[in-house]
């Protein structure tokens, strides 16, 4: 039993609450807005604060109960973002089979994550599925579309798997620092630098966006936005820093990186939905679409953030 | 027993299957008749069509809603038989060897009187590719016999992606029930079939 003193304890309480206030300030603000200025579209924007508290307080509880609820949070967030990338793909009859075994991908990967075997989750999607799902199509015979169906799959796992685990082995991490931080205090900071960035750019663009940064891709994606949230983000995240082994250098560092990782996160999901002429990947959450248009920014800055944390500080 | 087994089997299995593991949408629910009876049309493209409309309906309604099965292809063999009423209490009626005495519709026309909901897939068989294929004309003539009863048209989406015909393992993709509102019928037999067919197309484009 952990005692009221213990830093990890106390930091995650503090990150905690500082999440709650954030929310409680948007959510009167949006109150205050709407109460006052009667010409503004606010329906969206409630929508989006409201699935804010719900998603905060699953992620939050799921950091704070134990590290197998945190693996088993990450494990469903991977099926559902799976899902909903396997269901917007023009799968073919002839890749039932290879699916399924993707599908089983997922509680392997997060079963290797939870027994900490590191050899096994780094290598097992990009070595071993990335062979075995090429065989599994070639026994159906169905050379038409074999390709675009191999890398289509195998695209989705890295992303949506490989990628995302690395949240759940981030948070499996021992601690350092004289026991101040942990794995669970890492995942907080890349968590909510990366989703603080999303609503950043979002915010810095509806306000200032001008230029068009990336039109043939995100038509809505301004220079403004991307420079505003970067800079923004890398600011923010020095209040973050109590959660990290990091200097003030180098938080601001990471801060930057997750920033501009997130933006190409997040356009590189745009790219594959444009490709196939959708605007959202599902209406899962009220107000921002699917999971997937939440967790995009994360397939980018979750495994770049472990191996820097990991080889610099363990 | 068998109202038991399938209340159990909809609430621990059909229900938590489709609801979290394939994520099942559900459109214009409030199209669906309060009274009973009516007919549900829809197009057919996988085993997990029957269950989707089946999870419309509230448990205590079950028993009064009847899936219309080919009798050639699910009283084949016992196993498939006892399943398909048991679980998914299926109406099953002959295709072939129709005669006065062995009429179909008799038995369709007799569920109607019972104040029962019919569900039928008019293309007769499960499309392969998602495409709508061509309708039969049987359900018009049980809709001019009966007479006066709502017809709801229902466009399935992605049902054949999850469990496609012939193949027996699920996958969880997002699939979708979109329900239409109550179509009437008018003109020669010919024209109400492409009626019917235009009806559930209609919801198939004009989803959203």
């Amino acid at each position: 039993m952990r005692g009221i003193t213990d830093p990890i304890l106390s930091s995650l309480s503090l990150a905690g609450l500082m999440i709650f206030c954030v929310l409680l300030l948007s959510s009167a603000l949006i109150e205050f807005l709407s109460r006052h200025i009667i010409s503004f579209n606010i329906t969206e924007l409630k929508d989006r604060v409201r699935a804010w508290w719900i998603m905060a307080f699953f992620f939050f509880a799921a950091v704070v109960v134990n590290r197998s609820i945190t693996i088993i949070f990450f494990a469903l967030l991977s099926f559902m973002v799976f899902k909903e990338f396997v269901t917007i793909l023009d799968t073919r009859r002839a890749d039932h089979r290879a699916l399924f075994w993707a599908f089983l991908c997922i509680p392997a990967q997060y079963y290797f994550v939870s027994i900490g075997w590191y050899g096994m989750f780094i290598i097992f999607i990009p070595v071993y599925m990335f062979l075995f799902i090429p065989i599994r199509l070639v026994l159906t015979e169905e050379p038409k579309g074999f390709l675009s169906s191999t890398s289509a799959i195998q695209w989705g796992l890295m992303a949506f798997v490989f990628g995302l685990s690395h949240l759940a082995f981030l948070s499996k991490m021992p601690a350092i620092n004289s026991g101040r931080v942990n794995g669970a205090t890492l995942l907080l900071f890349l968590v909510i630098a990366t989703e603080m960035n999303d609503v950043f750019q979002y915010l810095w663009g509806k306000a200032v966006g001008r230029r068009k940064i990336i039109p043939g891709v995100s038509p809505k994606k301004t220079s403004e936005g991307f420079w505003g949230g970067v800079i923004t983000t890398t600011l923010c995240s020095l209040f973050l820093r109590f959660l990290t082994p990091f200097n003030v250098e180098e938080t601001l560092f990471f801060g930057f990186i997750i920033g501009v990782l997130g933006f190409f996160g997040d356009v590189v999901m745009s790219a594959i939905k444009r490709d196939v002429g959708i605007k959202d990947f599902s209406n899962f959450i009220p107000g921002h679409g699917g999971a997937l248009d939440r967790a995009d920014s994360l397939c980018y800055t979750a495994p770049i953030f472990f191996h820097l944390v990991r080889y610099f500080y363990y | 027993m068998r109202n038991i087994l399938r209340v159990l089997f909809f609430i621990f299995i059909l229900r938590p299957v489709l609801y979290i593991f394939i994520g099942l949408r559900i459109y214009g629910r409030e199209n669906l008749p309060l009274s009973t009876p009516y007919i549900l049309i829809a197009n057919h493209s996988s085993h997990l069509d029957t269950a989707a409309l089946l999870s419309l309906f509230p448990i205590h309604r079950l028993g009064k809603v009847r899936p219309v099965a080919a009798a050639d292809y699910f009283e084949k063999n016992p196993f498939v038989s006892w399943l398909a009423h048991t679980f998914f209490n299926i109406l099953s009626i002959e295709r072939a060897h129709i005669n006065r005495e062995c009429n179909p519709i008799d038995k369709l026309k007799d569920a109607l009187k019972q104040k029962n909901v019919l569900i039928i897939f008019p293309e007769g068989t499960r499309s392969k590719d998602g495409t709508i294929g061509p309708f039969h004309a049987g359900v018009v003539h049980l809709i001019k016999e009966h007479g006066n009863i709502p017809i709801i048209p229902v466009y399935l989406n992605n049902m054949y992606r999850a469990l496609p015909k012939g193949e027996l393992i699920l996958l969880p993709f997002f699939c979708e029930v979109h329900i239409g509102q109550p179509i009437a019928l008018e003109g020669p037999k010919d024209t109400a079939v492409k009626q019917l067919r235009e009806a559930v197309i209609r919801l198939k484009e004009n989803r959203s």
